[in-house]
């Protein structure tokens, strides 16, 4: 009787899990399966949570509804696999989500020795540290001796040991699985200081009670680019992830927006608007997309600024200011290269 | 001619033997299961090395040899971020072990209490222990380590808040003890004629510490050979010669002497900048594994414990009744060391399950060896296959020991039956 | 002498005891006050106890049931004069994100599946727990049950599971037809037919059944499992599929055969000498390795695999224990009956032996229960992963005690429930001895 109940759950396992055998191409494992998979974290304020419904929302989740629309047509065909720090790279690894959007700093030693692309820089961030006013800290030279939370796994955690083992000061280092965790205990004192990319000390800051209460301190102490990242092998899909987030950064610099792509489509005569909609020449076809591609891209989330004031900018409650995002001919790095 | 005859004449060999005749089979089988379980292992093998060099990866332990790179903030020997991996993994390693310890300690302590205050004959406290006994038993350890590190975060006062001309909180025992939310602050033990100075110490032991636990071994055994000699008098004459005075005389004197001649003061923390400075610092996460742990823990040890002393037949204690023994008596002479047979065991299991626990350590940051090898280094040099396969071997390793003691003390009290 | 005085014709009706001695002052003075360091304790506990429940109601009765965000709480908690910030708990959270805590992502329309799967689990075990009570029709609904549980949590076409359990009626069949030959065979034979079956009749018969009449449920892919469901569907399916495995490794472990014996002896040591975390470690980063290039595990599937391995060595000590406590007479009237290893099992030593090691199959479950919020620690979303979730918004970020009370409580529902329900069964047990 028992033996039943063994085999029965075992033949259902193997079922559902042979079901998912992979097939050669990223692009086309996508197609077949009808939706995309997305790596992007556990729940960060304005990047990626799921709300009351269970919809996600935020920058990431905008990114792979991005990718979604481009090779389905369909935005909300994501599934989305909330992953730790920890098992981040070894689930994009064994191919268990087809790219990871989980604000992940692009480095020498992770692009080469963890074998994964990073397709694109979809946010240019730095670290920072966030402190109560009450401390009476104006900079992070006066941090000599504090008690610092780090997110483990982290190249926050590695910056900061090098950054005060430079500046000949000292520090006392609590480790921290979630972003949760480290606000939780700036709150109640026992951190004097948040140390992680300073896009997500901003959207914490304002999700306080007492934002007034909090502040950044000025100095950045390393570079922390973060974009999509797929892994190595498949030159097609790392593509096509690549120039969707382009696709989205040109649109912004065309003018071409949500509410008027379809406007756009049909009657512009810029040439370049004309290639990146798909009205003329081949490029989505080239890619292995359909030709409208960027239109549903844009469709489905605006492009780069809209995408960002939503989630994380002027018309979110977090309202962090483009800065080094905002376009090239703003004063930012925001620079696609050309749909040619 | 095939020849008959004798019943004793051997059977010829046929194949089918081999499933048919009982002294063949086992062999037949054995030799099927083991074929079956390398057959496996080489599937698996083959697998590992397919999917590992389509990842581009290597099965590789020189990582344990290269610079770690990250601070950990609690360790037990010298480390900093240029030391190895290796070195990382031991400092957790003796992190894992010294709140395991710590817990055991604690739990047992608090346990035997809750055990015999749940067999009291008060209705209020022994329901009371009760409930603890339920509330702790019945809600994830998980929970609870959260819980506690949320409770010691949250509900103590910052060391700012020590500071200032009318303090929100203030320092205790004559300034010498600072309880913060980030750890409890202890003046720590110093020796100005250290012995660490005048040796060599290039294996960084601590001449002191071992010294002193030398010192107090033996008198804890020269007290032990009293005792010995009092009960020896006391079965030949009938009188117990008083003996407290020496051994109280015998532990206390040595160690002093010792720690006057090391020459013992103690170092008290002050609030220096963001925290305080000097003084025995234990951890918050620290403080809350240990205190989620055992109490976790100690609410399964009190259930062991009344369940061995429920387990002694009432007619023992009637029977010390009617020789006199008082209550402690009848407790020190004929229930626990009977009952110590039927808890022992169970308890030395608990103490295994409390060391595996403190694997959850991660939780609250602190870093013992699932946080530095099977967190951070696994993290920083992606080598998952290696590190875990280490972290496994070492808690095996482990718990091994703690099983062997086990089976060590039944043997010993094994009842022997016919 | 004849002047007796009085003699007594009916006897004196017995007075009530005194009042110190009964009702409720003698009661008192016998469990509280019998001696002055019980009186000392009693008035400390109570006052202690009084004041502890004092302070938790105060906080936990605020009108906050209705608030959208812990910013409307506080000042709600505000307006009722209290003072301090945090002195009031927040009942809002818990109305927009309970039902999200107890389902995770399931699609709303199907939260009834759930529920139904997990409420039919008590008839299904009745017939194993209450073994005289029941009619022994019911028998037959335990049976259906392991494939009616996936059926209405995954979805799916219902001949699905139909084919399967149609492919075990199969091969018991073959068993029975063959039962002349020798056991071994016939063991293989009835494998065999089963297998095939599987393999080639199911799917075909799927289809076709399918073409007929599509009866379906809404497929429910595994990772929309959240909240208290996953943590109940690993522990049922953990416990209920290390059931057969542990009682295998418990007889490979009492075996002669010495290469079984060191086999199993070896598994289940090293099962019980690593902490769960390890093994879950295992499942999110390293099962995928140890498989086949190609195979797509979803990670509840990796979890519920590694689970069921940890329960099954601690299931086969149970159950070890339960064959050790059957009397040696057992073993050798089977054998003086003429039963072999199997039938003896089968018929005489495994039922006595299962029944009393129930209570330590509970226990099993209850501690097997409790280890399933280990999986929030991989970045599974059960309550404890779905509080990092939930603190993420901009809401409810910064509290703490009313998820975790809530969680608590929840889990200390269904664990109390089981073990004064083990504890029933001890006493049944104990008395039926």
């Amino acid at each position: 009787m028992e033996t039943g109940k063994t085999t029965a759950l075992t033949a259902m396992l193997l079922a559902l899990g042979l079901s998912g055998y992979a097939v050669a191409g990223k692009l086309d494992e996508v197609k077949k399966r009808g939706a995309l998979k997305c790596g992007v974290s556990t729940g960060v304020v304005g990047f990626s949570a799921p709300d009351a419904k269970g919809v996600w929302q935020g920058f990431d989740v905008g990114m792979c509804r991005a990718v979604a629309a481009a090779t389905l047509g369909k935005p909300m065909a994501v599934e989305f696999v909330p992953l730790t720090s920890k098992n981040r790279f070894s689930a994009l690894a064994s191919g268990e989500v087809d790219m990871l959007s989980r604000t992940t700093t692009w480095t020498y030693s992770r692009d080469i020795d963890l074998k994964v692309d990073f397709a694109g820089i979809n946010f240019y961030d730095g670290q920072g540290f966030l402190v109560a006013k009450k401390l009476g800290v104006n900079s992070a030279k006066e941090l000599n001796g504090a008690t610092i939370c780090v997110k483990t796994g982290t190249t926050s955690e590695l910056n900061l040991a090098d950054y005060f083992r430079t500046n000949g000061m000292k520090f006392d280092p609590v480790p921290i699985e979630t972003d949760a965790e480290a606000i939780q205990q700036l709150l109640a004192g026992s951190c004097d200081a948040f140390s992680t990319d300073s896009s997500k000390l901003n959207a914490h800051r304002a999700s306080l009670a007492k934002p007034n209460d909090y502040k950044v301190l000025p100095e950045i102490i390393s570079k922390e680019p973060l974009g999509p990242l797929v892994k190595q092998g498949d030159p097609q899909w790392t593509d096509i992830v690549r120039w969707t987030l382009n696709a989205l950064l040109t649109a912004e610099e065309l003018g071409i927006t949500s509410a008027n792509v379809d406007r756009m489509a049909a009657t512009s005569t810029n040439p370049e608007v004309r290639r990146l909609l798909g009205v003329e020449g081949r490029l989505g076809e080239m890619a292995g997309l359909p030709a409208d591609w960027a239109q549903q891209v844009i469709r489905a989330v605006g492009n780069y600024g809209e995408l960002f004031d939503n989630t994380i900018g002027a018309n979110s409650p977090i309202g962090i200011k483009r800065g080094l995002n905002a376009l090239w001919t703003q004063g930012g790095l925001q620079y696609s290269p050309p749909f040619r | 001619m095939a020849s008959r005859g004798f019943a004793h004449k051997r059977r010829r060999f046929r194949l089918s033997l081999l499933i048919y005749d009982t002294r063949y089979r086992s062999y037949t089988i054995q030799l099927f299961a083991l074929f079956v379980f390398i057959a496996f292992i080489a599937w698996l093998v083959n697998n590992t090395l397919h999917n590992l060099a389509s990842q581009g990866k290597d099965l590789d332990f020189s990582f344990l040899f290269s610079s770690a790179g990250y601070k950990i903030n609690q360790t037990l020997i010298d480390y900093d971020i240029h030391s190895t991996n290796l070195r990382a993994a031991i400092v957790g390693l003796l992190n894992t072990l010294l709140v395991a310890v710590l817990g055991c300690i604690t739990a047992t302590v608090i346990g035997t209490l809750v055990g015999v205050f749940r067999l009291s004959k008060n209705w209020l406290i022994s329901r009371l222990m009760g409930l603890y006994v339920e509330t702790f038993r019945n809600v994830p350890v998980l929970l609870w380590i959260l819980l506690t590190m949320a409770i010691l975060t949250e509900q103590l006062p910052a060391p700012r808040d020590f500071r200032g001309e009318d303090p929100a909180a203030t320092m205790l025992l004559n300034d010498s003890v600072a309880i913060t939310n980030r750890g409890f602050y202890l003046p720590m033990p110093k020796f100005s004629r250290d012995l660490d100075q005048r040796f060599d110490n290039s294996l960084d032991i601590n001449f002191n510490s071992v010294l002193i636990l030398f010192v107090l071994a033996s008198s804890i055994y020269a007290s032990h050979r009293i005792k010995l000699r009092a009960d020896r008098i006391q079965k030949q004459t009938g009188n117990r010669p008083t003996i407290w005075h020496q051994q109280a005389a015998v532990l206390v004197l040595p160690t002093l002497g010792l720690l006057y001649a090391l020459g013992f003061h103690l170092e008290y923390p002050e609030l220096t900048g963001f925290n305080f400075d000097g003084g025995l610092r234990l951890r918050n996460s620290l403080i809350a594994l240990w205190v989620a742990l055992s109490l976790y823990t100690a609410a399964f040890i009190g259930e062991i414990v009344r369940g061995g002393i429920m387990a002694i037949s009432k007619g023992q204690s009637e029977a010390a009744e009617s020789m006199g023994l008082g209550p402690v008596r009848m407790m020190q002479l004929v229930i626990l060391p009977q009952a110590m047979r039927v808890i022992v065991p169970p308890v030395i299991s608990q103490y295994l399950s409390l060391t595996k626990n403190t694997s959850l350590a991660i939780a609250v940051g602190y870093m013992d060896i699932t946080g530095t090898l099977g967190g951070i280094t696994m993290n920083q040099t992606g080598r998952e296959l290696e590190c875990i396969l280490l972290l496994m071997l070492v808690y095996l390793l482990i718990s091994l020991a703690i099983s062997a003691v086990m089976n060590w003390y039944n043997s010993r009290v094994a009842l022997v039956e016919r | 002498m004849s002047d007796q005085g009085f003699v007594r014709t009916e006897m004196i009706p017995p007075r009530p005891p005194p009042v110190s001695q009964s009702s409720l002052t003698g009661w008192l003075k016998e469990n509280l006050f019998y001696s002055v360091p019980s009186s000392v304790a009693t008035l400390l506990t109570l006052v202690l106890f009084a004041w502890g429940v004092v302070s938790v109601l105060h906080w936990l009765v605020v009108p906050t049931w209705s608030a959208q965000s812990i910013n409307e709480c506080r000042s709600i908690v505000a307006e009722l004069g209290r003072g301090i910030s945090q002195s009031g708990a927040c009942w809002g959270v818990i109305r927009d994100r309970g039902i999200q805590l107890m389902f995770g992502f399931y699609p709303a329309a199907g939260y009834w599946r759930p529920v139904l799967a997990f409420v039919l689990l008590l008839p299904a075990l009745a017939p194993v727990l209450f073994a005289e009570k029941l009619p022994k029709r019911l028998r037959w609904f335990s049976l259906v049950y392991p494939f009616l549980m996936p059926w209405l949590l995954w979805g799916g076409s219902i001949w699905i599971p139909v084919g399967i359990m149609s492919g075990l009626v199969a091969g018991y069949l073959a068993y029975r037809i063959t039962l002349g030959l020798n056991s071994l065979l016939c063991l293989a034979i009835s494998s065999a037919v089963t297998l095939a079956w599987w393999v080639l009749v199911v799917p075909v018969l799927d289809e076709l059944l399918t073409s007929l009449a599509p009866i379906a449920l809404d497929p429910v892919p595994s990772r929309m499992f959240g909240g208290f469901m996953l943590s109940l569907t690993i522990g049922v399916v953990a416990i209920a599929s290390s059931l057969p495995i542990g009682i295998l490794l418990a007889l490979g472990r009492k075996s002669d055969l010495i290469l079984i014996k060191s086999l199993c002896v070896g598994f289940i040591e090293f099962i019980r000498g690593v902490p769960l975390i390890t093994l879950l470690f295992v499942a999110s980063t390293l099962l995928n390795i140890f498989l086949p290039p190609g195979t797509e595990f979803d990670i509840i599937m990796r979890v519920i695999i590694m689970a069921t391995l940890f329960a099954s060595a601690y299931m086969a000590e149970v159950i070890r224990g339960g064959l050790a406590a059957l009397p040696r007479g057992q073993y050798e009237a089977a054998s003086a009956l003429g039963l072999s290893y199997w039938q003896a099992q089968r018929l005489v030593i495994m039922p006595q032996a299962l029944k009393i090691s129930i209570p330590g199959i509970v226990s099993v479950f209850i501690s097997m229960f409790k280890d399933t919020t280990l999986v929030s620690i991989i970045g599974l979303l059960d309550p404890l992963g779905l509080t990092t979730s939930i603190r993420a918004n901009q809401e409810w970020a910064g509290i703490v005690w009313e998820l975790y009370g809530f969680i608590a409580i929840l889990f200390f529902i269904v664990t109390y429930s089981m073990s004064r329900y083990s504890l029933y069964l001890e006493r049944k047990l104990h008395r039926e001895h």
